[in-house]
């Protein structure tokens, strides 16, 4: 039981946070925090544990979130019927897609999750009939306060590391990593490697169209653009999982916490104080400056991308041993 | 039938830009096993730089080739040697770290050339862009024709090159057995920035010629890309001539979807003939006629 | 109807017939070995047990049941299992999740396969590495971490594929007697060697393979004995060693 003190003492500061931290913005930010959680979790289950890259992670939160805005729009139900009908659907379509591309082993089944990706944004802004093209879907927010919100997406990233753990420890575990490791071998030793594929593939793909179910409920709007987006969802979803730690339980959590500094870090000009800084100076120099931070975010996930894969591949929970050794030597160094 | 005819010549002259991105593709992924998902973007860079060279300098896109080649010839050595070749010592859980790693390229270029030009389109006009002769009653885009002429030529040399060069020599050995190319004294990390410079230089070669009769603005690398995916798979990972064929399949089959389906569906038909190739004819044309 | 039975199995890469009719039966409790030089179709013959690779012509049967064409796990799961030329553990694992991970196959419960994994880590003499990661294994251990995962499948007949190769003369002996063992605890072995030590003195009778066809069939000394054998592949060095 040792082991777990420290995530328990995490869970429950994240329980108490929105009685400490009562301003909008920083919750707002806890919220995306614990979205990005659980989409990472979805990633690193059939990414880093069973080693079949997915490049195409919005294609599932696109079809979560729609599946909940149109059950607003065309059938007048809560959007929150969504969560459970979005995982639904985000399994429906991982299954056919799963069952066809899992014949391509490695990079290219990475090419294919980008396609599905593409193919699914495509239909997403084509098929206006349904979907209002790029206008987008408006969805009424059921509650105006963001904590109620907040203990949703708890619930939602809690239960995918706590599902983590159990499939990590479980036959589904050793399948998957087997899988990873060595195909052939895996199933030489017994393993219908087309089945556990499937099975992590539509796990993953119900963890991330729950998100996505949740964000329509969130947001109150979404369209193709941003539900389907490539750069700033599946990208940043690699990049919660590989920077987090691939293969790891918590890697995504961290990986979370670290992208969403990054990218709302950016897009707010340093959390407003280039804004202020601009204001205060009057300098033309510090306003280009801030114009041109806000709109570097996608320039940040490009490097980020090149570090992490040159210098910490297995992410801060993978290489942790190798970090805490250069964080002692220069704390002792400094000293 | 005319119309069937003018949209065949149109399809074949594309399709020899397009042959001209694949091999340089399909060189880098038979020597290195690298899928440079970074390749449109180089693209991108080239038609940039060909772009400024127009625009501040008045060289024209013929002559700036002289210019976006060596670049980006350049550019493709120093990815290689600093981002790529590390690569290969990593050991790591991360799958697919390599492929990923062009990712990140590519949207660091592209966010580059953003910051320099903004996302506003951009062209090259020339006093030849809108010419066109004709022949037997078949429009021949001007530009488009002397495209496909400099690509051929750029095609001999290649295969001159491939052939009969050193260089050359030791780059197929690479891409046949690196291990053994190795150990027969090849330093194959040298040939690998060298092939990657030259497959970047291909690609820069086909995005001058094309600036004429396109558009530019930064996020085009994305759907180069993927067109360059789609003729090197459908012409054979690795094989240099079906990466031709594959050009010009793909020049004629987006022709024939403009002209009969209409030009918004573009898109769509590149990423169905992705996904249906991929799944269906993971060989390419080479399975089919064993070359 | 012997145990396990190979009829004219032929394997054509392109042109190339990598194996080429091979017919050999092996009964229940034996060991049975297939020597060749490199390259001579061994392994291919394995891949094709396997089902690694789908068979060109021929069929094989396991227990009066025919095989060829089931998945290769299916293969695995009626009792067939198989170690590689280059071993594939999980690196970055325990030696004891490795066996885990294979012991699951005939347990339902994770409690079981872990019981299932301590008696196969006991049998192959694996205890003192048991909480070591794979990675850091050497080459013998590794090598017996290979045949432990494929004894956690409970195999009746286990395909064991060069295990002796890079061992030194110790080892090697340590390998014969756990090989040993194993068929004495009931598991029918084809053994693939290159090393001459191992398999004359192990297997009960012996196929000689070349260019992917049967050259000889017979007891260890029949074989080696067979004037074809020796030219195509003993040579002069036997003669002295023995």
């Amino acid at each position: 039981m040792k082991q777990y003190t420290r995530p328990l003492i995490c869970l429950a500061v994240l329980i108490a946070l929105p009685w400490i931290v009562q301003h909008p913005y920083p919750q707002h930010l806890m919220i995306l925090i614990l979205m990005w959680a659980a989409i990472g979790s979805g990633w690193n289950l059939i990414s880093g544990y069973t080693g079949q890259v997915l490049f195409g992670a919005a294609a599932f939160f696109g079809t979560g979130a729609y599946t909940a805005a149109l059950l607003v729009n065309k059938l007048e139900l809560s959007a929150w019927w969504g969560l459970p009908l979005g995982a639904v659907t985000s399994v429906l379509l991982a299954f056919p897609f799963g069952w066809i591309s899992f014949r391509l082993r490695g990079p290219y089944f990475a090419l294919v999750t980008l396609a599905l990706n593409e193919i699914m944004r495509s239909i997403a802004t084509e098929w206006e009939s349904l979907t209002e093209g790029m206008v987008g879907l408006l969805v009424t927010q059921t509650w105006v306060s963001k904590v109620p919100y907040y203990y949703v997406a708890l619930v939602l990233a809690a239960g995918s590391i706590v599902a983590m753990e159990f499939i990590t420890r479980s036959r589904l575990g050793y399948y998957f990593v087997s899988i990873r490791e060595d195909q052939d071998a895996a199933e030489s030793l017994g393993i219908n490697t087309v089945f556990y594929k499937m099975v992590s593939l539509c796990v993953s793909a119900c963890m991330i169209g729950l998100a996505g179910a949740l964000y329509t409920n969130y947001m109150g709007f979404i369209d193709p653009k941003v539900v389907f987006a490539l750069h700033d969802i599946s990208i940043v979803a690699i990049l919660v999982g590989i920077v987090g730690g691939v293969g790891t339980i918590y890697g995504p959590l961290v990986g979370a916490t670290i992208m969403v500094a990054v990218m709302e870090g950016f897009r707010s000009g340093a959390f407003g104080l280039l804004h202020i800084l601009a204001n205060i100076t009057g300098s033309p120099l510090v306003a280009t400056l801030t114009k041109y931070v806000t709109q570097a975010h996608l320039l940040a996930f490009g490097v980020l991308v090149i570090m992490v894969i040159l210098y910490l591949p297995n992410g801060i929970m993978g290489d942790w041993p190798i970090l805490r050794k250069y964080l002692f030597f220069w704390k002792r160094g400094s000293a | 039938m005319d119309v069937f005819l003018q949209t065949l010549v149109a399809g074949i002259l594309k399709g020899g830009l397009y042959a001209l991105i694949g091999l340089g593709m399909t060189l880098i992924m038979g020597v290195m096993g690298i899928i440079n998902l970074a390749h449109g973007q180089l693209m991108m860079v080239a038609m940039y730089a060909t772009y400024v060279c127009f625009h501040y300098m008045g060289i024209d896109p013929y002559w700036a080739l002289l210019i976006s080649m060596p670049t980006l010839f350049l550019v493709g050595v120093v990815i290689q040697k600093f981002l790529l070749n590390p690569l290969m010592k990593v050991e790591s859980i991360l799958p697919e770290n390599q492929v990923l790693m062009t990712v990140g390229i590519g949207m660091v270029l592209t966010e580059i050339m953003r910051f320099i030009f903004t996302s506003n389109y951009v062209s090259v006009k020339t006093s030849y862009s809108a010419a066109a002769r004709f022949v037997g009653g078949i429009s021949f885009s001007v530009p488009l024709t002397i495209a496909f002429g400099f690509a051929c030529v750029l095609t001999l040399l290649l295969f001159w090159f491939l052939l009969k060069t050193d260089i050359g020599r030791s780059i197929r050995a690479v891409s046949l057995d690196g291990e053994a190319a190795e150990l027969m004294g090849i330093n194959s990390e040298r040939v690998k920035a060298i092939t990657m410079g030259i497959g970047a230089a291909l690609v820069a070669a086909a995005g001058t010629l094309l600036l004429p009769v396109y558009y530019l603005f930064p996020d085009i690398g994305g759907p180069f890309t993927r067109k360059a995916f789609i003729i090197t798979i459908l012409g054979g990972l690795g094989s240099t001539v079906g990466a031709i064929f594959g050009g010009v399949t793909l020049g004629l089959a987006e022709a024939l979807g403009a002209t009969y389906i209409g030009m918004a569906y573009e898109d769509m038909v590149s990423l169905v003939i992705f996904v249906v190739v991929l799944l269906f004819l993971p060989g390419g044309f080479k399975r089919l006629t064993k070359v | 109807m012997a145990y396990f039975r190979v009829s004219d199995i032929t394997k054509y890469f392109g042109g190339l017939a990598a194996v080429n009719r091979v017919t050999f039966q092996v009964e229940q409790g034996q060991i049975y070995g297939l020597i060749g030089p490199n390259g001579s179709g061994k392994t291919t013959i394995f891949n094709l047990i396997n089902a690694y690779f789908p068979l060109t012509h021929g069929e094989i049967f396991f227990e009066g049941q025919m095989i060829s064409g089931l998945k290769t796990y299916q293969i695995c799961r009626r009792g067939i299992g198989r170690t590689f030329q280059v071993v594939k553990p999980l690196k970055r694992m325990t030696v004891m999740d490795n066996v885990i991970a294979s012991a699951f196959l005939h347990s339902r419960t994770k409690s079981q396969a872990v019981d299932l994994a301590e008696e196969m880590i006991e049998f192959c003499g694996l205890v003192p590495h048991k909480l070591k990661l794979a990675k850091s294994l050497p080459i013998a251990s590794r090598k017996r971490l290979e045949i432990t995962r494929a004894l956690a499948t409970k195999p009746k007949l286990l395909l064991l594929d060069e295990t002796a190769a890079g061992l030194n003369p110790h080892e090697m002996d340590e390998a014969i007697g756990l090989i040993k063992k194993i068929r004495d605890a009931g598991v029918t072995i084809i053994i693939v060697e290159h090393i001459m030590k191992v398999i004359m003195t192990i297997s009960d009778r012996i196929l000689a393979i070349n260019h992917g066809m049967a050259i000889a069939e017979g007891t260890p000394s029949e074989v080696a004995s067979d004037p074809e054998v020796i030219s195509a592949y003993l040579g002069e060095d036997f003669r002295a060693e023995s």
